[in-house]
């Protein structure tokens, strides 16, 4: 059994992110000014500083960029090996998230796979883990 | 008044070990006493002192001495001083340092840079305190509830792009590490880290970290302090070493925030230090690159422009290249992974010692005139071109 993620202390910026998975919604900040995403998450847009900012749920789909098959326990108990992955998202240009790929044996795992969002909730932080669309 | 160029004119270095008894403000102390002598200098001379990153709450085994620590306890007459986390990597340090020098803030300035990383984790209680935090705030909440914990996981990530890009192989990649322990073998302060020559079987079959990341690719906690006095140009008639110019510095960060960035900070640190000097990279004799991980010089290699963007794991092919005998001597004293994780600051203390040829055992033949040291490379960066006139 795994110990608990560590969690999130949440502020102004931060909670639309570790929350949105409550409803579903992976949330990233866009502009509505110049249409640009901004994170990790900020009070202004980070493309034109325009405090017209606010959490968009995107698709909550996109593609490996980049991953790793970690296999040092950081953690007491921490079952390994597991994924850690940098997910490049959809219809966000520009936002990757650092998070683990889960549902598949870590050798699965390739660049350029397409993935889609799964929260884990603990105590109401919302992770948002990816796993392979088949 | 007209400014001046900056110096390195003194090196000092504490016992590097690991799990040393003795405290860190002591190994620092020890380290000051070193550079002083090496220079010829008094504490009376010196009236600046720079480090990186100064004190840190709850990290105190990463940065267990500030600044301040050394000017009371020393009882220096300090002019200007500083430590700071928000600079661009270690090395950083020594580049406040020469620009305090340049506009004649401080003649003489104690550089160093102490770390408790293997005491520490001996005595968690009182080193180790923020570590235990289950709650995260700052960069690390977007890495750690993922247990991305370590920068180990960070680095790894852009290692297997580049292998699945570029080709770049693990046979390739551990030329880094079998280079760095053979190189520390030949450093009698690297003796308590490594104690026999890392062969390519043995790197190939050690246990993985953090894929393509194996044990042998990450540096090792390590206590010692490291002094770097940097001078002023029109005091050099007070020191008694070969003086070592600084002929060019850069550094850069382009986001804080590892998973956001597409390209390690080597590469713009790397393209403006060669902006910023008449040297190219053919002039370099010798490099010490920062390898906290193994992945590192390969971008310190290819944002220098010592090969092209891609082909840093076909340049150290067999080794042979960055070998103590090669075309580019790299990390000639072990480096971290060989030499103990000193934190940056070992870097630019081997290329004065190769620049002056004073690399007793290990020294470079031909007679070097041209160093770069580097510190970091991931999201942030600092190089120094250094030159014996
Ligand atoms: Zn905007």
């Amino acid at each position: 059994m795994n110990p608990p993620r560590p969690r999130p202390k949440l502020d102004q910026e931060n909670t639309a992110f570790w929350t949105g998975g409550r409803e579903g919604r992976l949330n990233i900040v866009k502009c509505g000014d110049c249409g640009e995403f901004t994170h990790p998450p900020r009070l202004l847009c980070r493309h034109c500083q325009s405090e017209n900012v606010a959490p968009h749920a995107v698709a909550g789909t996109g593609v490996i960029d980049s991953f790793t098959v970690n296999h040092q326990p950081w953690a007491r108990d921490l079952e390994v090996p597991y994924v850690i992955a940098r997910v490049k998202l959809d219809g966000a240009p520009g936002v990757y998230l650092t998070t683990n790929i889960v549902h598949c044996p870590v050798e699965a795992v390739d660049f350029e796979d397409k993935v889609r969002v799964v929260f884990e909730e603990q105590d109401g932080i919302f992770y948002p883990l990816f796993e392979r669309i088949a | 008044m007209a400014s001046t160029e900056a110096y390195i004119t003194g090196l000092g270095q504490s016992e590097v070990g690991v799990r040393l008894p003795r405290h860190p403000l002591l190994l620092t102390v020890d380290a000051v006493r070193e550079a002083l002598d090496d220079a010829g200098l008094t504490l009376g001379q010196i009236d600046g002192v720079f480090t990186y990153p100064g004190k840190m709450n709850g990290y105190t085994a990463f940065s267990p001495v500030s600044s301040d620590d050394l000017i009371e306890v020393l009882g220096i007459k300090s002019k200007w001083h500083l430590g700071a986390m928000e600079q661009p990597a270690q090395l950083s340090a020594i580049a406040a340092a020469a620009m305090a020098v340049k506009q004649g803030l401080v003649r003489h300035a104690i550089c160093f840079r102490t770390v408790y990383e293997a005491g520490g984790m001996a005595d968690p209680g009182t080193y180790m305190s923020g570590m235990k935090q289950d709650t995260v705030t700052g960069p690390s909440q977007w890495t750690s509830p993922f247990w991305a914990t370590s920068a180990a996981c960070w680095t790894a990530q852009y290692a297997a792009r580049h292998m699945h890009r570029y080709g770049m192989t693990r046979e390739q990649l551990g030329q880094i590490a079998i280079n760095a322990s053979k190189n520390a073998m030949r450093n009698p302060r690297a003796r308590a880290i490594t104690r026999e020559a890392l062969t390519l079987d043995k790197y190939m079959s050690a246990r993985m970290i953090s894929s393509p990341l194996c044990l042998y690719d990450c540096d090792r906690f390590t206590d010692a302090s490291t002094v770097v006095i940097v001078s002023a140009g029109d005091a050099l008639d007070e020191v008694t070493t070969t003086p070592v110019r600084i002929a060019a510095m850069a550094g850069s960060v382009d986001r804080y925030s590892w998973d956001q960035v597409e390209w390690f900070a080597a590469y713009e640190t790397g393209a403006d230090l060669w902006k910023r000097t008449d040297y190219t990279a053919e002039d370099v004799d010798t490099v010490q690159f920062y390898d906290g991980f193994a992945f590192l010089p390969i971008t310190w290699l290819e944002g220098l422009g010592f090969c092209e963007k891609g082909e840093g794991g076909r340049f150290i092919e067999g080794g042979s290249r960055i070998a103590l005998d090669g075309e580019l001597p790299m990390n000639t004293f072990g480096g971290q992974l060989g030499a103990g994780r000193l934190h940056g600051f070992g870097f630019a203390h081997e290329a004065v010692n190769q620049l002056r040829g004073t690399a007793t055992g290990r020294q470079v033949a031909g007679d070097p005139k041209l160093a770069v040291a580097t510190s970091g490379g991931g999201p942030m960066a600092a190089a120094l071109l250094l030159a014996r006139d």
